[in-house]
C-alpha cells in the first residue's frame, strides 16, 4: 500500500527527499551523539564501570538470571495455551450457563493489569494465610492475563472461519466436541498461529514484571549488579546488558512469528481467515474490532463468491 | 468501604497520579506516534529505516526496562534531576508511541489502494494525497485500535508503581504502612481498573459507532 502513496520521484522530488533523509540522520545522529556524550562525560565507558563483566561467574550468574526468566516464560505460556483453549471453549459452548461466565471472567482478567494480578498474589493473598511463592506469584498472573487474551485470539480463528466447515462436521455425524476438536479448531491454530506467538512474546516481556515483585530474574540481577558500590555501581552497563539479551530472546521468538506467518501466507487454505487477524496483531485487541472484522471478511467472501 | 474513605487524600493522590501518567503518556504517544507512524509510510527510505528500527527494537523490549533505564539509569548522566512521574510519563510514552505508529500505519494500509492512486492521478502531492485523502479515511478506522492502545496504556501506567511514582499499583505499600488489609486495597485497585478500562471499551464502542464507514 505504502508505495502507491506518492509517485515515482522526479528530479525535484529527488533533491528535497535527499535534503530530508540528511536532516533525520542529522536529528537521529544529534540525539545518539548527546546521549554518548553525556555517557563520556559522566565515566559510563571507563574500565571501571565495565569490570564487574570481566568474571565469568557473574556471567555464569547473569545465565541463571535468564534462566529463571525462561523458566516463568516456559511455564506461563504452556499454561496460557492451555488455559486460552479451556476459555475459548467455553465462551463458544451453546450453554449460556457455561458461556456467560466465562466470558465474564475472561473480560474482568483482560482489564486487570497484569501488575495489580502479581501484587494481589504475591501481598494480598498472605493476608488471608495463603503463601504463594514468588515465582507462582510471577507465573499466575502471566497465565491468566495471557490466557484470557489467547481465549479471544482462539475464538476470532473459529469465528472467522467459513460456515460450511462445522456444518459439514456436523452432517457427517460428528458431535460438537468432535466437531471442535477435528475441524474447527485445528484450522483455527493454523491461521492464528502468528497471533499466539506474537502473544507469547508479549508473556515473555512480561515477566519483566516480576522484579516489581521481586522475582529474582534478570532485571532483578541487573539491578543487583548495578548497585554494588565495589564495582563502581554498574547500572546503566548492567541495564545494557539485560536489554541486549531481552530484546535478543524476543526478537527470536518475533523472527519465528514472522516466518510462520511467511509461511502460512503462502497456504491457500489460511489466506481467507487471514482477514480476521489483522485487528488482532496488536495488543489487546477487542470484541468489536473482531466483529467489525468478521463483518468485512463476510462481505470479502461474499464478493469473492459473487465474482 | 473504610479502606477507601479512611484515606481519601491517599486514593485522591494516587489516581490522580494514575491519570497524569495516562494523559501525558498518551498525549507523547499521539505526538511521537504520528511522527515515526508517518515516517514509516514517507517516500523517505532513511526515515522509514529509522522508524521501522526504533518500532521493532522498543516493541521487542519490556516496558519495565524501559522504566529501569530511566528511573536508574537517567540520574547517572548527571542531567537535571527531574521527578520520577515525569520520566514516568517520559518511558510510557517512548514506549506506547511505538504501538500509537503501528496503529496508525495499518490504519492506512486498511484505505483502499484506489483511493491514493485516484488522488495521484489528479495530480496531488505526497502531503496533500495523505492530508485530504488518505489519512481522512484512515483516521476512522484507526479509532477502534487506538483506543486498545490507550487500554493498555492505562494498564500499564501500573509499571510505574515500581519505580516510587506514588499512583495506583503504589498504594498497597502506603496503605500497609498504615495497618490496612493489602487483599482488601489491592482488590479495590483491580475493581478501579475495571471500571476505568469499561469506561474506555464504552467511548471506544461509541466513536466506533459514530466515525463508522459505510463502505
Amino acid at each position: 500500500m505504502t508505495s502507491v502513496l506518492y509517485d515515482v520521484p522526479g528530479p525535484r522530488a529527488v533533491l528535497r527527499n535527499r535534503l530530508i533523509g540528511v536532516a533525520t540522520i542529522l536529528v537521529i545522529l544529534g540525539l545518539i551523539g548527546f546521549v554518548v556524550y553525556r555517557f563520556a562525560v559522566t565515566g559510563q565507558f571507563s574500565a571501571e564501570k565495565w569490570y564487574v563483566f570481566s568474571f565469568s561467574a557473574v556471567w555464569v550468574q547473569i545465565a541463571e538470571a535468564t534462566g529463571r526468566t525462561l523458566a516463568a516464560f516456559a511455564a506461563a505460556g504452556v499454561l496460557a495455551i492451555v488455559l486460552g483453549f479451556v476459555l475459548a471453549i467455553g465462551r463458544l459452548s451453546d450453554h449460556a450457563w457455561v458461556r456467560v461466565p466465562v466470558t465474564a471472567v475472561v473480560e474482568v482478567f483482560r482489564a486487570i493489569p497484569v501488575l495489580v494480578l502479581m501484587l494481589l498474589m504475591y501481598y494480598g493473598l498472605p493476608v488471608v494465610g495463603i503463601n504463594v511463592e514468588v515465582y507462582w506469584a510471577v507465573v499466575i498472573p502471566l497465565m491468566v492475563y495471557n490466557g484470557s487474551v489467547l481465549s479471544e485470539v482462539l475464538r476470532a480463528g473459529v469465528e472467522a472461519l467459513p460456515r460450511g466447515q462445522g456444518e459439514a462436521a456436523y452432517a457427517i455425524g460428528l458431535r460438537k466436541s468432535g466437531v471442535m476438536a477435528f475441524v474447527l479448531l485445528p484450522q483455527a491454530v493454523r491461521s492464528m498461529l502468528p497471533v499466539i506467538i506474537a502473544q507469547l512474546v508479549v508473556t515473555l516481556k512480561d515477566t519483566a514484571l516480576g522484579f516489581i515483585i521481586t522475582y529474582p530474574e534478570l532485571l532483578a540481577f541487573a539491578k543487583l549488579i548495578g548497585s554494588q558500590g565495589t564495582y563502581g555501581r554498574p547500572i546503566l552497563q548492567a541495564g545494557i546488558v539485560a536489554a541486549i539479551i531481552y530484546i535478543g530472546l524476543c526478537l527470536l521468538l518475533s523472527g519465528i512469528a514472522k516466518w510462520v506467518e511467511l509461511r502460512l501466507r503462502s497456504s491457500p487454505r489460511v489466506i481467507a481467515a487471514a482477514a480476521a487477524v489483522a485487528p488482532l496483531q496488536r495488543e489487546g485487541g477487542t470484541n468489536t474490532q473482531l466483529i467489525v472484522a468478521q463483518r468485512e471478511d463476510d462481505v470479502q467472501r461474499q464478493d469473492d463468491q459473487g465474482a | 468501604m473504610g479502606v477507601i474513605f479512611n484515606h481519601l487524600p491517599i486514593w485522591g493522590e494516587a489516581i490522580s497520579n494514575t491519570l497524569i501518567l495516562f494523559f501525558g503518556g498518551g498525549v507523547l504517544a499521539l505526538i511521537l506516534g504520528t511522527i515515526v507512524g508517518a515516517a514509516r509510510v514517507s517516500p523517505i527510505p532513511i526515515a522509514r529505516a529509522v522508524g521501522t528500527v526504533y518500532v521493532n527494537t522498543v516493541r521487542n523490549t519490556p516496558l519495565t526496562l524501559v522504566f529501569f533505564f530511566f528511573a536508574f539509569g537517567y540520574p547517572q548522566l548527571g542531567l537535571p534531576a527531574f521527578n520520577f512521574l515525569y520520566l514516568g510519563i517520559l518511558a510510557l510514552g517512548l514506549y506506547t508511541a511505538t504501538y500509537v505508529a503501528e496503529v496508525l500505519r495499518s490504519g492506512i494500509n486498511t484505505v483502499p489502494v484506489g483511493q491514493a492512486e485516484a488522488a495521484r492521478a489528479i495530480g496531488l502531492p505526497f502531503s496533500q494525497v495523505m492530508g485530504y485523502v488518505v489519512l481522512p479515511q484512515a483516521f476512522r478506522s484507526v479509532v477502534p485500535p487506538l483506543m486498545s492502545v490507550f487500554i493498555a496504556l492505562l494498564k500499564n501506567t501500573t509499571v510505574a508503581a515500581g519505580f516510587s511514582v506514588a499512583e495506583l499499583g503504589r498504594i498497597r505499600a502506603v496503605m500497609s504502612e498504615r495497618g490496612e488489609n493489602a487483599l482488601v486495597v489491592l482488590l479495590w485497585v483491580a475493581v478501579i481498573f475495571v471500571a476505568l478500562v469499561l469506561l474506555l471499551s464504552w467511548l471506544q464502542r461509541t466513536l466506533e459507532n459514530r466515525w463508522r464507514i459505510a463502505r
